[in-house]
Parts: structure tokens; sequence; C-alpha cells
């Protein structure tokens, strides 16, 4: 075992873990975050994107004890005083979800790129989530949530400027 | 799946590492970003007695200026590379193939040096550093060495790298003022290349001063396209003298055939992205 110190969602956590363990492993069964879901296991589909000091990672491809000393941000800790984060509330307001297993990693890897960009065009957000697979194939809407929620994060009007959520 | 267990080894310098890595036992792994490691492990097809993690050796992260070269850290993120300034003036080409590089998740936690240690003959990085003559620095308890890629990867998924040698830092000429290209084939999002082609171009004038050209995931380890290199020294840089030099792209080449592609397609993927790389980086 191995003693780990992370402060996951705002609250600090000392805890043993085995070297093994896997990050995601860790926030589910350790700390019952289950917010955070394993998709595939294999490194692709991106479900259980989490952000670790603020860059967003797989968290079945990270090992618990790479994230000693770090802050780590699951989907339960981007609204911490119980409204919707904008990007929550876009993919709600355009049906960015069908069943919505993807969705946890789809937002934490949305609300990644568009720190790092604020106004994606479509084919942007179509590369900057190309880690992050939805089985329902609802990308059409998806896309639309991304982009919403850009102009509300950065403080743009988007009134007008999307025809809304299409099926 | 879950990894088979391993002791857990986390140094914070390369003297630690080299140290960890000596006294680890028979079967140790080195853990740079582990988007390659990690994924073996789940599926046991890895279960390393110890794993020596680079994440916190310093030392290894970043790149500088070195002489007439600048030298990238192993321990450098795809994402760091993407952003850095250095890269972006001396060796663009670095930054466009990582920019293809799986995806934006994997590029936080994936690495520069992991990945050419790793030497996936898919993997894009490969072929662009022997495209751009660069140079391995290794470390070992007896001291350092310097390979150049010609001789670094030697098979595939197998290098000049021996048991408890570490790649520290990779050294690439700069070449300011010649135009680069990378062009990658593949079907889906986050995938690895079918074929891709790395060009640097050197031009006087109308003319191809130098071509340098490396092919990914054309063999076992990533080559260069030699004869197309020395069809177009010299030459006039028009679409015709680019595509006729580009018919030679495939020649001593060995591709495997796979669930991807078959090897005459690969041939057929190398000439055709040859043109397209070598035409974009002269410019034209």
């Amino acid at each position: 075992m191995t003693q780990i110190s992370v402060r996951v969602d705002g609250t600090p956590y000392d805890d043993d873990v085995e070297p093994r363990t896997l990050l995601v492993h860790y926030l589910r069964e350790q700390l019952g975050k289950v917010g955070t879901v394993v998709g595939c296991d294999t490194s692709n589909c991106g479900a259980c994107t989490v952000h670790l000091d603020g860059e967003a990672v797989k968290s079945c491809t990270v090992f618990a004890v790479q994230a000693d000393g770090c802050e780590v941000t699951t989907i339960e800790g981007i609204s911490p005083n119980g409204t919707l984060h904008p990007m929550q509330k876009a993919f709600h307001e355009m049906h960015g979800l069908q069943c919505g297993f993807c969705t946890p990693g789809m937002i934490m890897a949305s609300i990644d790129l568009v720190n790092d960009n604020p106004d994606p065009s479509e084919d942007e957000v179509r590369e900057g989530i190309e880690g992050n697979l939805c089985r329902c194939t609802g990308y059409q809407n998806i896309v639309r949530a991304v982009q919403q929620a850009a102009g509300e994060m950065h403080g743009r009007s988007t009134a007008g400027d999307t025809l809304g959520a299409q099926s | 799946m879950i990894p088979a267990p391993f002791a857990y080894a986390c140094p914070s310098t390369i003297d630690e590492a080299l140290q960890a890595v000596a006294s680890g036992g028979e079967d140790v792994k080195i853990l740079a970003g582990g988007q390659s490691l990690i994924p073996v492990m789940r599926l046991r097809l890895a279960a390393p007695e110890t794993v020596v993690d680079l994440t916190r050796v310093a030392e290894l992260r970043g790149v500088r200026e070195d002489g007439d070269a600048i030298v990238i850290g192993a321990m450098t993120t795809h994402s760091d590379v993407l952003a850095d300034p250095l890269i972006a003036r001396y060796a663009p080409l670095i930054a466009e193939a990582t920019e293809t590089v799986a995806d934006r998740q994997v590029r936080h936690r994936g690495t520069f040096g992991g990945a050419l240690a790793h030497a996936d003959p898919a993997g894009d990085l490969p072929a662009v550093a022997l495209a751009l003559d660069a140079e391995f620095v290794v470390a070992g308890l007896e001291g350092r060495r310097t390979v150049a890629a010609s001789d670094f990867f030697v098979d595939y998924l197998t290098t000049v790298l021996q048991e408890g040698e570490l790649l520290v830092e990779i050294r690439v000429p700069r070449r300011e003022g010649w135009g680069m290209h990378y062009e990658k084939f593949t079907r889906v999002a986050q995938a690895w290349s079918i074929v891709a082609v790395a060009a640097a171009v050197r031009m006087e004038g109308s003319r191809i001063a130098e071509a340098r050209i490396g092919l990914t995931n054309m063999g076992p380890t990533p080559l260069r396209a030699s004869a197309t290199e020395a069809a177009l020294t010299g030459a006039e840089a028009t679409a015709e003298v680019i595509a006729a030099a580009a018919q030679h792209a495939a020649e001593n080449t060995s591709p495997s055939s796979d669930l991807n592609a078959q090897a005459d397609y690969r041939h057929h993927l190398a000439q055709v992205l040859t043109r397209r790389a070598v035409t974009a980086a002269a410019g034209l």
C-alpha cells in the first residue's frame, strides 16, 4: 500500500492505495464518486474523464498513486453550489444526451476544450472531443451544447445564435 | 481489468530513477505518460515486477535551446509540445504530428520521450524524429551516450535502449526557414496512422535544396524515403517533379498487412501521402 494525499472536488483525502489501483477505481470505490463511470476500460471511450490539476485525463489510464499531491475534479465537483455548470445546463437544454452514460466524460472533456478554446467552431468541437464516444451517436446535439456553453462560459450572449436542439 | 500487483517507485531525479530501475528486479517497466503502458498492464499483456514512474522527475520536462539544437526533455507532454514556442519556430513538424496523436486527454498525459521509446511503428513521432535527424540522449548508471535517430529504432517496439537505461532528452537540429508538413491517413478519430508521411524541405528560390522524408507504419521501424529525397534534391519544385519523385516513396519498405490495410495499399498510400506532404512542405 502507498499513502496518497489528494483533493477531490475540493475535499482533501489521505488514503492508502495499492499502486495498481486505477484513479477511476479509487474515485468510485474508495470515495464513492460514482458520477465518474467506467465505459470501455480500454482508454478509448473517455467516459471516465476527470480533471487532474485542471487538465482532462482518462482516469482509467492514470494510477491513483500518480494523483498524489494533485487536485482532482470530477463531474460531481464542477458546480459545488447546487446549480448546474453552464456545460451541464447546455447539455440539458440542447438534448446533448440520450442514454447519458457518456455524459460525465463528455462534459469534463468539453470544459477542458472550452478552457483552451473559448469559441470553438463546429469542427473544433468535433476534434476537441474526439476522445469521447457516444454509442447513442447523439453527436449533433452534443456539438450544439458545447458551442452554447462556450458562449455562456465566456460571457457571450447565445440568444438567437442557435436553432435549438434537434432530434 | 485491473493490472497485476507491482512494486512502485516514484523517483524525483534522473539518478534516483536509474537506481530504482537497477534495483527493481528482473522485470522493470519505466512509466512515462502511461498512455500505452497502462492499457497493456490493464490487459495483463505486461505484468512488471516494478514500475518506475518518471512523473515527478522535473529535470526531464521542458524544451530549451542549446547551440544549434533545441532539446526536448523526454517527459515533456504532448500538450506542452503543442504549446512550446521553440518547437513552433524550429521544428513545427513535431507540433503538427503531435496534434494528430490520439486525443486531448491522452495528449495531456502522454510524453514525447515515452512515445519514442515505445517505438510503435504506427506512432507518429518516430518518423518525425527520423526526418528531422534528431539525436537521443540516453542515461545509464555508467554515464550518457547519444544515439542518432537512424540508429535508435531497431525493430517492432524495440529500440537500442538497454535494460537499466533511460531516454532523458531528444536533441533536434534547429531548422529555421524549412517548410514542413505531416500528412496522416487514418479512418476514424483518435486512431493510429495507417500510413503517415513527415516531410521537411529547404527551398532555395524555386528549387528544393534539401528534402527529408520520414515514413510512419511502412515497416517495423520508421523509414526514410531515400529514393524520393534523392529525386527531389536540387530539383525544380513543380507539381510534376514532386509527383514523379513521390512514386519512389515506397521503395525498400516492408509494411504489414492487417485489418486496416494490405501491404500493397500501404505502398499506394505512401506514394500519395508523400506527394501531398512534400507539396505542402514546399509551399506549393
